[in-house]
C-alpha cells in the first residue's frame, strides 16, 4: 500500500513551505484585521462602529472561495493589478478570519469585569493605558483559546488555495493524483491529511504556550480546558 | 466595463439554480451531519468499549484536517475500491462526516448540560436504556443546542462552493461556467458573493435570535 511513500513524502514536502507562509502569515495578519475590528466594534466613535460592524458582517456572510476567487479574478479585472498569489492569498485568509477574531476580541474585551474598568478610571489611568495595561491584558487570556480555532480554521482553509494555483502541498497532491495507482493516491490524501494534523498540533501546542504566560502575567493558572470549548468559535455567521 | 447590469439579470436564473444546489447540499450534509454526531456523541458519552477511543480519535484528527482534501479523498480513491459515487453524493458524504465532527461535540455539551437529577431519577424509574436517552436526556440536551447546530449549518452552506473541485454544479461553478463564456468574472462571481451573504446574514440573524430564547449551553 505504501510503495510510493517515500516518493510522495518527498514532493508534497516540497509545497510544505508554501503552506506554512500561507498559514502563518495569515494568522499574523488575521491577529491585526481582529484586533482592528474587535476594538472598531467597541468604539466610541459611531462611524467606526459601522465599518467595522459592516465588514464583520459582510467577510462572515459571503462564503471564502467566492472571496478568493473574487480577488484573484474580479479585482484585476476591474483594476488591472496584476496580482501577487500568496500575497492576495494571505490577504484573503486574513480578511475572512479576521472578521471572525473580531467578534472573539469584542467578546474578550466586553467580558473583562466592569469594576476592573472602574478601578483604573478611579486610578485615573489615561483611557490608552486603561486598555493596554488593563483590559487587553485580561481580555487576552479569554481570547487565546477561541483563536487557537480560528487559527486551525485558518490552516485548513490555506487548502482552498490549491484552487487558485498556489502550490501548496494540497495543490501538489492533486498534481501527483495522475500518475499514480489508486493504493498510491490513498497515500496522498493520507499523507496530507497527516501534515495537516501536524501543523494543526504545533499550532494548539503554540497557543497554549501563549496561554500560559498570558495567565502567569495575571498571576493566574490557565483554567483546565473543557472538552468541546475548542469549539465555540464564537457565533458563526 | 464595470458593470453591466442586463448581463447581471440574464445571469440571475442560472445563478439562482446553482444555489438551489448548494443549499440541496447543505440540507443533505446537515442532516448527515445531525445523524451522525448524535450517534458519535451517544457512543461516547456511554463509553462503548473500542468504539468510543475510535470514534474520539477520528474526530480530533477529522475536525483539524482540511474538507477539500477529505472529500478529493472520497471522490477520488473510493472508485479505486469500488466505490464510485456521484460528485454531489460524494460532496454530501464529505460535508456530513465532516461537520459530524462538530455536531458531536455540540450534542455532547448539551447532553453534559442535562442535570445529574435526570438521569437518577431515570435510573430510580428503572426505564429501559432507550427510553432513557430518546424519553428523558435527548428532549432535554437538544432544543438548548439548536442554536449551536444552527451556526454550524450556515457555516456549512458556505463551505459548499469548495465542492467544484471534485464537479458538483452549485452556484460557484455555475458563475466559472458563465464567466468561461463571457470573459468576464465581475458580474456572475459578484452575484454569487451576495447571494451568500442575502442567505447566510438573515439565517446568522435568526440563530441569534434562537439563542436569546433557549440560552447557550
Amino acid at each position: 500500500m505504501f510503495d510510493n511513500l517515500a516518493l510522495i513524502v518527498g514532493r508534497l514536502s516540497e509545497g510544505l513551505s508554501t503552506t506554512v507562509a500561507a498559514a502563518v502569515g495569515g494568522i499574523l495578519l488575521t491577529v491585526v484585521f481582529s484586533l482592528a475590528a474587535g476594538l472598531g466594534m467597541l468604539s466610541q466613535v459611531g462611524v467606526v462602529r459601522v465599518v467595522s460592524r459592516t465588514y464583520v458582517e459582510f467577510f462572515r456572510g459571503t462564503s471564502e472561495i467566492v472571496q478568493l476567487f473574487w480577488i484573484f479574478f474580479v479585482l484585476p479585472a476591474l483594476t488591472g493589478f496584476r496580482i501577487v498569489p500568496l500575497g492576495a492569498a494571505i490577504l484573503v485568509l486574513a480578511l475572512n478570519h479576521g472578521a471572525y477574531g473580531g467578534e472573539i476580541v469584542r467578546g474578550a474585551v466586553q467580558s473583562v469585569p466592569r469594576a476592573q474598568v472602574e478601578g483604573a478610571v478611579a486610578l485615573s489611568l489615561s483611557p490608552r493605558d486603561r486598555m493596554l495595561r488593563v483590559i487587553l491584558p485580561q481580555a487576552l487570556v479569554e481570547m487565546l483559546p477561541p483563536f487557537n480555532n480560528l487559527f486551525i480554521q485558518l490552516l485548513k482553509s490555506t487548502s482552498l488555495l490549491s484552487l487558485v494555483v498556489v502550490a501548496e502541498i494540497t495543490y501538489i497532491g492533486q498534481s501527483l493524483r495522475a500518475n499514480l495507482p489508486v493504493a498510491g493516491q490513498l497515500t496522498i490524501y493520507l499523507v496530507l491529511l497527516v501534515m495537516y494534523l501536524v501543523l494543526a498540533l504545533l499550532i494548539t501546542a503554540g497557543m497554549r504556550w501563549l496561554e500560559r504566560r498570558a495567565a502567569a502575567r495575571l498571576g493566574r493558572t490557565p483554567r483546565a480546558r473543557t472538552p468541546g470549548s475548542r469549539f465555540q468559535v464564537g457565533t458563526a455567521s | 466595463m464595470i458593470w453591466d447590469w442586463g448581463y447581471a439579470i440574464e445571469i440571475l436564473p442560472a445563478l439562482l439554480r446553482g444555489l438551489l444546489v448548494t443549499l440541496l447540499a447543505t440540507l443533505l450534509g446537515s442532516l448527515l451531519a445531525f445523524t451522525l454526531g448524535l450517534v458519535f456523541a451517544v457512543v461516547r458519552r456511554n463509553r462503548v468499549p473500542v468504539l468510543d477511543p475510535l470514534v474520539r480519535a477520528f474526530v480530533e484528527f477529522w475536525r483539524s484536517t482540511p474538507l477539500l482534501v477529505q472529500a478529493f479523498l472520497i471522490f477520488y480513491v473510493l472508485p479505486g475500491y469500488g466505490i464510485t459515487l456521484s460528485p454531489l453524493t460524494a460532496g454530501v458524504l464529505a460535508l456530513g462526516l465532516h461537520y459530524a465532527c462538530y455536531t458531536s461535540e455540540v450534542y455532547r455539551a448539551g447532553i453534559d448540560a442535562v442535570p445529574r437529577g435526570q438521569w437518577e431519577a431515570a435510573t430510580a424509574l428503572s426505564l429501559p436504556r432507550s427510553r432513557v436517552w430518546l424519553g428523558v436526556v435527548l428532549p432535554q440536551a437538544v432544543p438548548r443546542v439548536l442554536p449551536a447546530l444552527g451556526n454550524y449549518v450556515i457555516s456549512m452552506f458556505k463551505e459548499v462552493p469548495l465542492l467544484l473541485a471534485i464537479g458538483v454544479v452549485e452556484v460557484v461553478t455555475v458563475a466559472q461556467q458563465l464567466t468561461a463564456q463571457s470573459f468576464s468574472p465581475v458580474e456572475p462571481l459578484t452575484l454569487a458573493g451576495l447571494l451568500f451573504l442575502l442567505i447566510s446574514y438573515p439565517a446568522s440573524l435568526a440563530v441569534r435570535r434562537l439563542e436569546r430564547r433557549v440560552g447557550v449551553v
